[in-house]
């Protein structure tokens, strides 16, 4: 009975885990900017991680070699770091992004354009075009 | 029954990995790429742990451990590396 009850809590946090973590990978296609991009992973994977995590401890005290605190500390330090590295990222793609405003207290346009492959083509372009004429 | 399930969520996570495998190719802005670079080692340690709990062997964990620190500080560079340039110039 209680085997039966731990196996079928082992395959939902499995499936609740597979769900999340595809869906922290499917927003980073389907989302139009890096703003809308960077909620997906850093939440939903996080997430899904962690329920995997738990799941495998579950698994590994039932069917396996007892318990494991390396799997607590992976989710411990999963969930510590994702919000750092996300908060980070966001700064360097503001750092990246045109027309923003002097003053913190404005909301920067999350849809505003951030310098990409092609800004960076065409000032090479512009480099080497230049070059000769300046010699 | 669990090794259906386990099996079921390693080809959804393989999935999503190859969801942030083209955005990391595609771009089109840095912080874009580091940000598929942070999704691709999230979800690599939730494959590594699945693909432990599916041969019974808990020699994976210490990799899937080496991976969360590695990434997060390869992250944590690659931005600093984005934001001070910028800076500078």
């Amino acid at each position: 009975m209680i085997a039966t009850l731990l196996a079928a809590l082992i395959i939902f946090m499995l499936l609740v885990g597979a769900f999340f973590v595809f869906l922290g990978g499917f927003s980073l296609v389907k989302l139009s900017s890096f703003f809308h991009r960077i909620h997906g992973p850093t939440k939903a994977s996080t997430l899904g991680v962690g329920s995997i995590l738990f799941a495998s401890v579950i698994y590994h005290t039932t069917y396996g070699s007892g318990l494991h605190p390396r799997e607590l500390l992976i989710t411990l330090f999963l969930f510590m770091t994702a919000p750092v590295s996300a908060h980070l990222m966001s700064r360097a793609a503001l750092s990246l992004m045109d027309g923003r405003p002097d003053d913190p207290s404005v909301t920067p346009d999350p849809e505003a354009h951030i310098r990409d492959d092609a800004d960076e083509i065409a000032e090479q372009r512009a480099r080497d075009h230049e070059r000769p004429h300046v010699e | 029954m669990i090794n259906a399930a386990i099996l079921f969520a390693m080809v959804v996570v393989g999935s999503a990995m190859l969801f942030s495998l083209t955005r990391l190719i595609k771009g089109p802005s840095a912080p874009d790429r580091i940000l598929a670079l942070d999704t691709l080692y999230v979800s690599t340690i939730a494959e590594l742990i699945l693909f432990g709990m599916f041969l019974d062997s808990s020699l994976y964990f210490e990799i899937a451990l080496v991976i969360a620190m590695l990434g997060f500080f390869g992250t944590v560079v690659l931005s600093k590396y984005v934001i001070r340039r910028d800076i500078v110039e």
